[in-house]
This record gives structure tokens, C-alpha cells and sequence, in this order.
């Protein structure tokens, strides 16, 4: 942590209270039927997708699921062409073709959300396997849950990754739950990060909820594979604390235990008490930020509502080259 | 002009695709060390390095998926599906991600990648391995589907699929990898989405493509001595449909034959023909005829197996009976 410069930490703040801001906004505006289709959040994840891409640079790429925002926002895409895109306008990142469960921004290496759970594996493989080919030092982050990690692909892409040293990085972030099925009820082992054994890669365990943990052992697996020394399997132990997805009546656990978690665990107030711990960070530089989100969050707003939809004749448009 | 196999006709697309392109790279399975199973990749490692001819692990659904990543990252991929029967193994990398990637992010990527995919029956190679499944693929907006009959529409195709930066599918059917034909030397680009009329004629059209346009061919001599003069299409392409050919043909010709290896319910024929009853009945002098395979696998004993294989004479009459 000493080595810590004050921008990251900044970062750190900036990009887990824009993500929660975001999607709380999200969360208001799809309950008051404002927004079509699923929407699926990463409150209380924050640290992973922020701690893992403060390592990254916008010729990195990333690979994202259904539950997408917080990775997106982390690889550093702008909050009003998200906001755009989620109220199916045509300012959006996809033109209103995608949503929630598509976004993409491919200039800063976001090659897209997925709406298959464990869809992201083999594309981040072969994006990884384009830098290796072009002999660039650029590496690919995958992101996906403790339900992909049963999937086919999981076993498929991480193998070939690590069969030809690819520089990519898969990252777990098991937040218990595969849709409304618990962990322990699907999965036999205790860690995902276990099965990095059977691919001859390293794997680790990290607590997803403290970004500095997270930001730590994603830069030497970064490091690891920039230098060519292949992939790396991260499990970053979490929690999730919305429904599967927005308007889930969570029938399936109690209001006690999510209570718990937020009370005990959130990664938000768990970098506060570290950056004040270690004087890292003053209250009032933390209030100027919250103030700076809150103000983008809302102009981001004003843009999704007063942006037009797609106009009829754009429904062929993108099919073809 | 000189003549050169099937086979020797898409080695030739790719080498000189990969001369002209260094971002082109292809991977599949038993491609470098073995120079493919049907022995199309011969000679390829050696040009251009095991790097950009790539054995991959036996996993169908990684090999596509990475090549959609690659195509994603800056590069254009070509992709052998060892058999086109296992493209049901990577389907989901097919046609959720391949074919809408471009789409859904509102077209922020192209997509060029092509799968190659031997398909059709050869040898008694039975069910999981002689399918002709391209009418799967012609359902799914954002793909283009590409299938050659001879040597020079091979190269052709092949080098014009390449050259594409949306994803093509390019089926090729194992029994014409030893077919000799004339090729051009050099650049030989088949347009995507062009029809031939292989043979003009005014009495029927029929329309086919893959191994069974040179049956139709056969049929055609054959018709011709019987004073039949039949319109001959090679569609080449099967997505997007040239129906612009298809119906100049009909409004001269006013019937309509469709002849493919493929499982008949369902098929490319169903398609041709539903775009003809809905756009072309005022024309149409008889009943469209569709000749395909019965909705059946493909079994594997030879006394079986010839039962599902469209043979010349099965043309010939289906013909007569539309043109009596």
C-alpha cells in the first residue's frame, strides 16, 4: 500500500462511489418503469472491477458480463453514454441496440458486456491471443461470477490461455450466487481459485471487497502477463447484494443477510475507514468527489431523458459492414 | 487455363490471402502438423510459421470464441471447424456472439472471421459426420454463408470471405476436396451474394449448389438430350439469397426446382421456394419441386446410406415429371 500513489486512490473513491451512484440511479428510475428491459447490479462489488482495472490501460481489454456497469465504468467509459444506452436511446454507446446487458466502448478496450452467463471467456482468450500475435504488450481481463464458473467455456478458454501463455486474466468474482441458486449448493469445491491447478496457472484468493487487496493481486498477475508469463486465475470472495436482477423478489434469502453484509462489509465504507486510517485521503477530498458524481450522475440523466430514441430506418443499420 | 483440385484451390486462396495480409492468421484442429484432415492446410506451416497456423486443443466452442476475441482485437481470423457437424459444439460463440457482436454495440467492431466448415456425406461417415446443416445458418441475421461447387468459385469464395469484414461461414463439401477443375491464377474474387447461371435454358430452373450443382449439371446434359432445356443456377451464396437471379430465371422459365444434399424439411429450398409462392406465383406454370434428403440422420451402412443421396437420375425425372 505505501507504494500507492495519491491518483490511484483517488481512483479507487472515484470510480466505486460512481458505480454505486450510477446504479442507484439506475435502480429509481427502472422501478419507476422508466427503463426497458433487465437491468442486473453490482452494488456492493465495487472494489473488483475497480481495484482489477486501475491496472489496466485503455489498450487492455476487458470482458464483461450481464451484470456489466461497474467494469465499464471502471475500463473507463463515460456515465452518459451508459445512461443513454440503458434508456434505449440512440446517444447511446450501442445506438440503443444493446442495453444493460450489451454495452460496450471499444476505445477504451471494453469489448462489450455479455448476456450469456460465461460467454466472456473465449473472446478475452482470443483477444489475448491478437496481442500475442501482433507482439504487443497489451493484456485481457475476463470477468465472470461463481454460475459462469461451471460453464463449458470456463474450462475450455482458460486452458487454451493457458496452453499457449496467453496474456489474460480471469477473474472470479464468486458472490455467492448463480442467478437465486446458492454456491455451496451448485459447487463442490470451496474455491474457485482451486481449480487453477488442474490448468497450471497460478490461482488466488482475494477479498473482493477491499480494493487495495484487489488492486495488489491484480497488478502481479497483470504484471505476469504483460511480461508473457501467461494467465492468471483470480477469485475475489464477494457478496452480491441486489437481487439477481432489479424487481428479484429474493425469495431465496433473507433481508437479515444482506443487511448484515452491508453493514459489516461494504467495500465503499472499507476504503473510507483504510484512506482515513492511513491518511491516504481527507473527508472533505472524499465529499468534493461525492459532490463531482453526484453532478455527473444527474447531467448524465438529463442526457438519457432528453436524447431521442433510434429513428425506424436505423433498424438495419450495423447489421453489415 | 491450368487445373488444380478443390483442395488445391483453397490452399491457394490462403496463401496468397496471408502473402497480402499479415493480420490473417487460421487455427483449428490437426491443421499444421497433420495439413488438415482432408490434407487442404498442406504446405501452410511451412510458409507461414506455427504461430499463424495453429493447432488448437479439440475444443470447438474456445476455437471459435477466440476467434471472434481475435477478430475483436484487430485481427482476421480463419477458423477450421474440422467438421461442419461440430459447429453445433460452438454454436452458442455462432450465432450469439459472432453474428450479433457487431449489432448490438452499434456497430463499434467489424467482424471478420470465417469458419471453415467440410460438411456433406463422403465414405459412410454417418451421422455426426456427413451433415449438410448450412440452412441452420441462413436463419441467423448478420452472418453471411458462403458454398462453393467447383475449384475456382473455392478460391474465389474463399479469398472474397477473407476479404469481408463481417463473419462468413464457408462450407465446403468433403467429397469435392479432390474435384479437378480450372482455377485462375493470382486474384480470382467470386463476389458474396452473386448468383451464376451456369446454363442458360427456357423450359425450368434449377436451382442448387455444393457438391449437388454438378450433379444438376450431369442432369442438365442429360434433360438436353431429351429436348428439355433447363435454366442452371449455382447459388454460391446462400446468405444473402441472390433472388434477384433466381426470379429473372423464373419469369422466363415459369418453374422452379430447388436440389440440395441437405435434409429437405426446412432447408434452403423451403426458403427459395416460400420467396417464389409469396413474390413469383402469377408466374409459375407448375408446382415448386424441392429435391433434398428424407428427414432422416445419415445412416452409416452403405445399403442405407444411398437412400438419402440425391443421384443424377432422381434430377432427370423430377424434371421431366415438372416439364410433362
Amino acid at each position: 500500500m505505501d507504494k500507492l500513489n495519491s491518483k490511484v486512490v483517488k481512483y479507487f473513491y472515484t470510480t466505486m462511489v460512481r458505480i454505486r451512484k450510477f446504479e442507484e440511479t439506475i435502480n429509481e428510475y427502472f422501478l419507476k418503469g422508466e427503463i426497458p428491459g433487465f437491468v442486473h447490479l453490482y452494488i456492493g462489488e465495487e472494489a473488483i472491477g475497480t481495484g482489477v482495472c486501475a491496472n489496466l490501460l485503455d489498450t487492455d481489454f476487458i470482458t464483461s458480463t450481464h451484470r456489466g456497469h461497474g467494469h465499464t465504468i471502471a475500463k473507463g467509459a463515460k456515465v452518459k453514454y451508459m445512461m443513454a444506452e440503458i434508456f434505449g436511446k440512440k446517444t447511446g454507446y450501442c445506438k440503443g441496440k444493446g442495453g444493460s446487458m450489451h454495452i460496450a466502448d471499444f476505445s477504451v478496450g471494453m469489448l462489450g458486456a455479455n448476456g450469456v452467463v460465461g460467454g466472456g471467456y473465449t473472446l478475452a482468450t482470443g483477444a489475448a491471443l491478437a496481442s500475442k500475435l501482433q507482439n504487443k504488450d497489451n493484456v485481457s481481463v475476463c470477468f465472470f461470477s461463481d454460475g459462469a464458473s461451471n460453464r463449458g467455456t470456463f474450462h475450455e478458454a482458460i486452458n487454451m490461455a493457458a496452453a499457449w501463455k496467453l496474456p489474460a486474466i480471469f477473474v472470479c468474482e464468486n458472490n455467492q450466487w448463480a442467478s437465486t441458486t446458492p454456491y455451496r449448493t451448485t459447487t463442490a469445491i470451496e474455491n474457485i481459485a482451486d481449480r487453477a491447478i488442474g490448468y497450471g496457472i497460478p490461482g488466488v484468493i482475494v477479498d473482493g471487497n477491499d480494493v487495495f487487496e484487489v488492486y495488489k493481486e491484480a497488478e502481479k498477475a497483470v504484471d505476469r502477463a504483460r511480461s508473457g508469463g501467461g494467465p492468471t486465475l483470480i477469485e475475489a470472495k464477494t457478496y452480491r447484494i441486489k437481487g439477481h436482477f432489479v424487481g428479484d423478489p429474493e425469495m431465496y434469502r433473507t433481508k437479515e443477510e444482506v443487511k448484515k453484509v452491508m453493514e459489516e462489509n461494504d467495500p465503499i465504507v472499507r476504503f473510507k475507514e483504510k484512506a482515513t486510517e492511513k491518511g491516504l485521503m481527507t473527508e472533505k477530498e472524499m465529499q468534493e468527489i461525492d459532490k463531482k458524481i453526484e453532478k455527473e450522475i444527474s447531467e448524465a440523466l438529463k442526457f438519457a431523458s432528453e436524447s431521442p430514441s433510434p429513428e425506424p430506418e436505423e433498424l438495419y443499420q450495423d447489421l453489415y459492414v | 487455363m491450368r487445373e488444380i483440385t478443390f483442395s488445391e484451390a483453397t490452399l491457394e486462396a490462403m496463401k496468397e490471402e496471408m502473402e497480402r495480409d499479415e493480420k490473417i492468421f487460421i487455427m483449428g484442429e490437426d491443421i499444421a502438423r497433420q495439413g488438415g484432415i482432408f490434407g487442404q492446410f498442406r504446405g501452410l506451416p511451412q510458409l507461414f510459421g506455427t504461430e499463424r497456423v495453429r493447432d488448437t486443443p479439440i475444443t470447438e466452442t474456445a476455437i471459435v470464441g477466440a476467434g471472434v476475441g481475435a477478430a475483436m482485437a484487430g485481427m482476421r481470423p480463419v477458423v477450421d471447424m474440422h467438421f461442419a457437424d461440430f459447429l453445433g459444439v460452438a454454436m452458442d460463440e455462432v450465432f450469439n456472439q459472432m453474428a450479433k457482436i457487431r449489432y448490438m454495440f452499434g456497430g463499434q467492431t467489424t467482424m471478420p472471421l470465417v469458419l471453415r466448415a467440410p460438411d456433406g456425406i463422403i465414405r459412410s461417415a454417418a451421422a455426426q459426420h456427413s451433415q449438410s446443416i448450412e440452412a441452420w445458418f441462413l436463419h441467423i441475421p448478420g452472418l453471411k454463408v458462403v458454398i462453393p461447387s467447383n475449384p475456382a468459385d473455392a478460391k474465389g469464395l474463399l479469398k472474397s470471405a477473407i476479404r469481408d469484414d463481417n463473419p462468413v461461414l464457408y462450407f465446403e463439401h468433403k467429397a469435392l476436396f479432390p474435384m479437378k477443375g480450372e482455377v485462375p491464377e493470382g486474384e480470382h474474387l467470386v463476389p458474396i451474394g452473386k448468383a451464376d447461371v451456369v446454363k442458360e435454358g427456357t423450359d425450368l430452373t434449377i436451382v442448387s449448389y455444393s457438391l449437388m450443382m454438378n450433379r444438376v449439371k450431369e442432369a442438365g446434359k442429360i434433360l438436353e438430350g431429351k429436348g428439355i432445356k433447363a435454366e442452371l443456377i449455382d447459388l454460391r451464396t446462400i446468405s444473402p439469397l441472390d433472388k434477384e437471379t433466381v426470379f429473372e430465371s423464373l419469369a422466363k422459365t415459369k418453374k422452379l426446382m430447388i436440389v440440395h444434399e441437405a435434409v429437405k424439411t426446412g432447408g434452403v429450398g423451403a426458403e427459395i421456394a416460400a420467396m417464389a409462392a409469396e413474390e413469383m406465383l402469377d408466374y409459375l406454370d407448375a408446382p415448386i419441386k424441392r429435391l433434398g434428403a428424407p428427414f432422416v440422420p445419415v445412416p452409416f451402412s452403405p445399403a442405407l446410406e444411398k437412400f438419402v443421396k440425391i443421384q443424377t437420375d432422381d434430377i432427370v425425372q423430377a424434371a421431366e415429371e415438372l416439364c410433362r
